[in-house]
């Protein structure tokens, strides 16, 4: 009997390793700067051009910052989501305009309504690089000690909001409390 | 021979795709600085196109990185500085060779795991093996069935 046990072990263990490996998603790379604070950056706004917004801005309270640019589809895909969440006024949502055209993000905003309550302009990618972007739309959440505590890859669903996003925003802000 | 021009230039054309993969040209001050970017280049992995390292892909993103690459290269920073940099900000999903650390033990070592359980499995059927050969003997009764046989077959051959 255990003989024919062997082949049907061997056979288990194989659909387990598959199964978990169809379930990863390559295209999501865990970041490391997960737990740890937010990178230092310096950066003009994409509003007033001479001013400028930096890492300091984000502490004292819990904050988004969404990575986005014009030329990403994608980022067109969770802006409902991001219009949604700003009105329903939880967070603070910063915007990182990641190589991109001031005036195409400019109209873009215009166009379909700004979510942001500040956002910084970063046409070289250089602080992008910092944050370890590698593709957008890229969400951070941080809290009030300005340390990141999530990323989310990707557009934000609604169900990611629901789900994942808007339940660790709440549990950061009782924290603070 | 008109097939084998074709082939010539379809291979040449196929081979023709990494040496027009990387964008920009790069100056060096030595042989040495060159020989560094290049070696981190072909180590270091892009991350939008996960299958190429940073010399072979053409995303916007490598491209930025080979251009930080340099730029530390040329400021004198070492291979370990550079690529330190680079896992601070992306992990070692950047490292094409993943450092051994408990969380890449399993990818480091499973292998030799398999290989330890299939060289037991195999040990334990070659040893089940030889028991059923040798419990094959000939009684006196199958030594004299092959006699006869034999004989008849020798007959046989005397008769044609």
């Amino acid at each position: 009997m255990g003989r024919y046990l062997i082949p049907l072990g061997v056979f288990l263990l194989l659909a387990v390793f598959l199964g978990v490996g169809l379930k990863l998603d390559p295209k999501k790379v865990p970041s490391p700067l997960v737990g740890k604070p937010a990178p230092e950056f310096k950066l003009a706004r994409l509003r007033e051009a001479q001013s400028t917004i930096s890492h300091e801005d984000f502490k004292g309270k819990v904050s988004l910052l969404n990575v986005w640019a014009t030329w990403c589809v994608s980022c067109r895909a969770e802006h409902g989501v991001l219009m949604e969440l700003a009105r329903a006024d939880v967070v603070e949502i910063y915007g990182l305009n990641y190589k991109d055209v001031r005036e195409d993000a400019l109209r873009w905003l215009a166009r379909y309504g700004d979510p942001y309550v500040d956002s910084a302009f970063d046409p070289d990618g250089r602080v992008g690089i910092d944050w370890g972007v590698y593709g957008t739309p890229e969400t951070f959440v941080i809290d009030t000690d300005g340390i990141i505590r999530y990323k989310h890859i990707g557009p934000i669903s609604a169900q990611d909001l629901q789900e994942t996003i808007l339940p660790l925003i709440n549990e950061l802000k009782s924290k603070r409390g | 021979m008109n097939v084998f021009y074709r082939l010539v230039f379809l291979l040449s054309v196929l081979l023709a795709g990494p040496a027009i993969a990387a964008t920009n040209t790069y100056e060096f001050s030595s042989p040495d600085e060159e020989e560094r970017f290049k070696q981190l280049t072909e180590e270091l992995r892009c991350l939008v196109c996960q299958n190429q390292s940073l010399a072979d892909s053409n995303a916007g993103l490598a491209d930025d990185l080979r251009n930080e690459v340099y730029d530390m290269v040329r400021e004198g920073g070492d291979k370990g500085e550079i690529v330190d940099f680079l896992v601070q900000r992306y992990g070692d999903f950047v490292l094409y060779r993943p450092p051994v650390k408990s969380s890449t033990a399993f990818l480091w070592f499973g292998p030799f795991l398999f290989l330890l359980v299939a060289g037991i499995l195999v040990l334990r059927f070659v040893r089940n093996r030889p028991k059923k050969v040798a419990e094959l003997e000939f009684s006196e009764a199958d030594k004299q069935r092959v006699a006869e046989a034999l004989r008849a077959a020798e007959q046989e051959k005397g008769a044609r």
